[in-house]
């Protein structure tokens, strides 16, 4: 790095001026452009690695750096990935928590499709507050609502079953897919549901056989920032659950894997990439839909 | 007679829709039946809590027992509480630190990925994976990096570089505890704001920045006269967002510290469940959360005139 910064100014005195411009400007792009952004890679993707390597070290390189480097694996090891799936819940949590995130995004894809398309197309009076009540729902943070929401469980006989945590997810994710999706509608012509009326379709007609079909591409996004959303959930989960088969990745990893004072490192890190991983494969399919979403959301 | 036999042949074309079909023409009907399971999902399980929960504030209730109303007897009990204190300034230095360094770091990313890049759509993808995995998930892994004993900064300071004779103790005591949070929880914000800031960059119309190369401005010119205040109404929108989510947030600090060592790291949230769940005192965590809703409200108005001055700044008028 301190060799690209001086070589300029040594070249600045050559007398191939042309020449010596572009070396300038290539040389310039490299420190102020390359080098960070390498930094920026390393630093977010360092975490990864090192969860990544340290799920299939041997417990004798984990705590040894002196021996063997610890950026590297010496003999590579399926130990502690076995412990997890044999000696653990730990598939029955992933179970659970697919189940979860997958009930609560078709639930909440049902709801905000029928709200977006109500807010969106039907054009009640009023529908842009109730758009905009619906948007400030996002910003209440769950953390405020955990505790009434415990009593409300409670009461309702909820307690530590998946069914609550199916019934609270879409507090979080309606308000998000409503957003997105009425967004994606604002994009569709609405000439198309014009001519439907004219040719004598009705409402729903118009809706399942117009609107929904060239509203596929919005609907996955909506329906993977769901999953990802509720996969990632932690604190309804940690409040509302009890017994240990039915916890969530998550939540299950931190309070069931983290037992007495010796911490085991090597199944902590693989339960955690292996509840990392379906979020990440997922995403990595959609992840035009998935930006571009994110952006237009944002953008809104 | 050909013409009475052919007419009702014709009326029949078109099929006269069910009942059911009918009802649902009739707008508000329908408009009423596709916002009622949104609706009636928030207001159960959204509204009404939010309700219940400034209600709890000012009773007694514990796990299993309906409390009694004691007013502002819970409020007065936090006023005095150091803990709570601790909690709030806690919650406001996380907040303020993590947002300025998300945004800073953040702009930056969204500054060098606006570049002509090879790759691009693979970097963006690397670049939110620390936004995508799960929280708790990615903060065990700096739990095991800040590991007073194997961690890898300290290997890296001591052995490496030999700046350091000591390995350093990340969470042992209460500052660096707190920094060390700060830390984990900038680089879960990162890609969030670089990605939304970089859909900001890219509206921006070229022409602004050829009509000011020409007028010979150089490139922090450029940066403050154009890029800054093209930015500022999603600036606005995602500094919101992201100061809600921070200083609610729980996740991170529940899983790398649970609020200590000697309770020194509690956020509100955090000290909210501690004394709400665990702690079973219902009452007493439910006005800690709703002690959180008069900063949320500061906020969300925040944002508001954020929104305003967009329209402003657009030359619309209010919808």
């Amino acid at each position: 790095m301190t060799d690209a910064a001086a070589l300029p100014q040594q070249t600045n005195a050559s007398t191939a001026q042309a020449e010596t411009m572009a070396w300038d400007s290539r040389a310039r792009r490299t420190v102020t452009l390359y080098v960070p952004l390498a930094c920026f890679v390393l630093i977010l993707l360092f975490p990864f690695y090192w969860m990544t390597i340290t799920a299939f070290k041997p417990n004798a390189e984990l705590f040894d750096y002196k021996t063997y480097n610890p950026f590297w694996i010496g003999s590579p090891t399926l130990d502690h990935i076995k412990h997890l799936l044999f000696n653990t819940a730990y598939p029955k949590w992933l179970l659970t928590t697919m189940t979860i995130a997958v009930c609560s995004t078709f639930l909440s894809l049902f709801a905000s499709t029928l709200a977006a398309y109500a807010i969106q197309r039907l054009r009640f009076k009023g529908s842009q507050y109730v758009g905009l009540a619906i948007y400030l729902a996002y910003l209440v943070p769950p953390s405020i609502l955990f505790i009434p929401l415990a009593t409300m469980v409670y009461q309702l006989g909820l307690f530590d079953s998946p069914l609550a945590l199916i019934l609270v997810y879409p507090t979080f994710l309606v308000p998000f897919c409503t957003w997105l999706l009425i967004g994606y509608f604002k994009s569709i012509p609405y000439e198309l549901e014009e001519c439907a009326l004219i040719d004598g379709a009705t409402r729903l007609q118009i809706l399942r056989q117009i609107t929904l079909p060239l509203a596929v591409p919005g609907l996955i996004s909506a329906g993977i920032f769901s999953f990802t959303l509720s996969w990632n959930e932690f604190i309804y989960s940690l409040a509302f659950i009890q017994s240990s088969e039915k916890k969530t990745v998550p939540v299950a990893i931190l309070t069931e894997l983290v037992s007495g004072d010796v911490y085991q490192w090597g199944a902590l890190m693989a339960g955690s990439l292996l509840g990392s991983l379906p979020v990440a494969i997922f995403y990595s399919f959609f992840v035009d839909y998935y930006v571009s979403s994110l952006t237009g959301a944002v953008k809104e | 007679m050909s013409a009475t036999t052919t007419a009702p042949a014709w009326n029949r074309v078109r099929q006269e829709p069910g009942w059911l079909a009918r009802v649902f023409e009739i707008k508000i009907v329908l408009v009423l039946a596709c916002l009622f399971p949104a609706v009636a999902l928030l207001m159960t399980f959204l509204t009404y809590p939010l309700g219940l929960g400034i209600f709890l504030a000012f009773t007694d209730t514990t796990i299993g027992r309906s409390g009694q109303w004691v007013g502002l007897e819970n409020f007065e009990y936090l006023l005095e509480d150091p803990l709570w204190w601790n909690a709030v300034f806690y919650s406001v230095f996380y907040t303020g630190v993590a947002t300025f360094g998300k945004f800073a770091l953040g702009l930056w990313l969204a500054l060098l990925l606006n570049n002509n890049l090879p790759l691009k759509s693979l970097l963006r993808a690397i670049i939110l994976l620390p936004w995508i995995v799960p929280t708790v998930l990615s903060a065990i892994a700096f739990w095991w990096i800040y590991d007073p004993q194997f961690s890898i900064i300290s290997y890296l300071a001591v052995d490496v570089l030999g700046v350091r004779t000591t390995n350093i103790d990340f969470l042992g005591s209460a500052w660096p505890a707190r920094w060390s949070l700060i830390a984990a929880n900038i680089w879960r914000g990162i890609p969030f704001v670089a990605i939304s800031l970089l859909a900001g960059l890219q509206t921006i119309s070229p022409s602004l920045y050829e009509a000011a190369l020409l007028d010979g401005s150089t490139g922090w010119q450029r940066f403050r006269y154009i890029t800054f205040p093209m930015l500022l109404p999603i600036l606005a929108i995602v500094m919101t967002f992201s100061i809600i989510f921070t200083f609610t947030d729980f996740q991170l600090v529940y899983a790398i510290t649970r609020g200590g060592p000697v309770n020194s790291t509690h956020l509100l949230a955090t000290l909210a469940f501690q004394r709400g769940i665990p702690g079973g005192q219902l009452g007493e965590g439910a006005a800690i959360a709703v002690s959180m809703i008069p900063f949320l409200v500061f906020a969300t108005l925040f944002s508001y005139f954020g929104l305003a001055r967009r329209k402003w700044q657009q030359g619309e008028g209010n919808d």
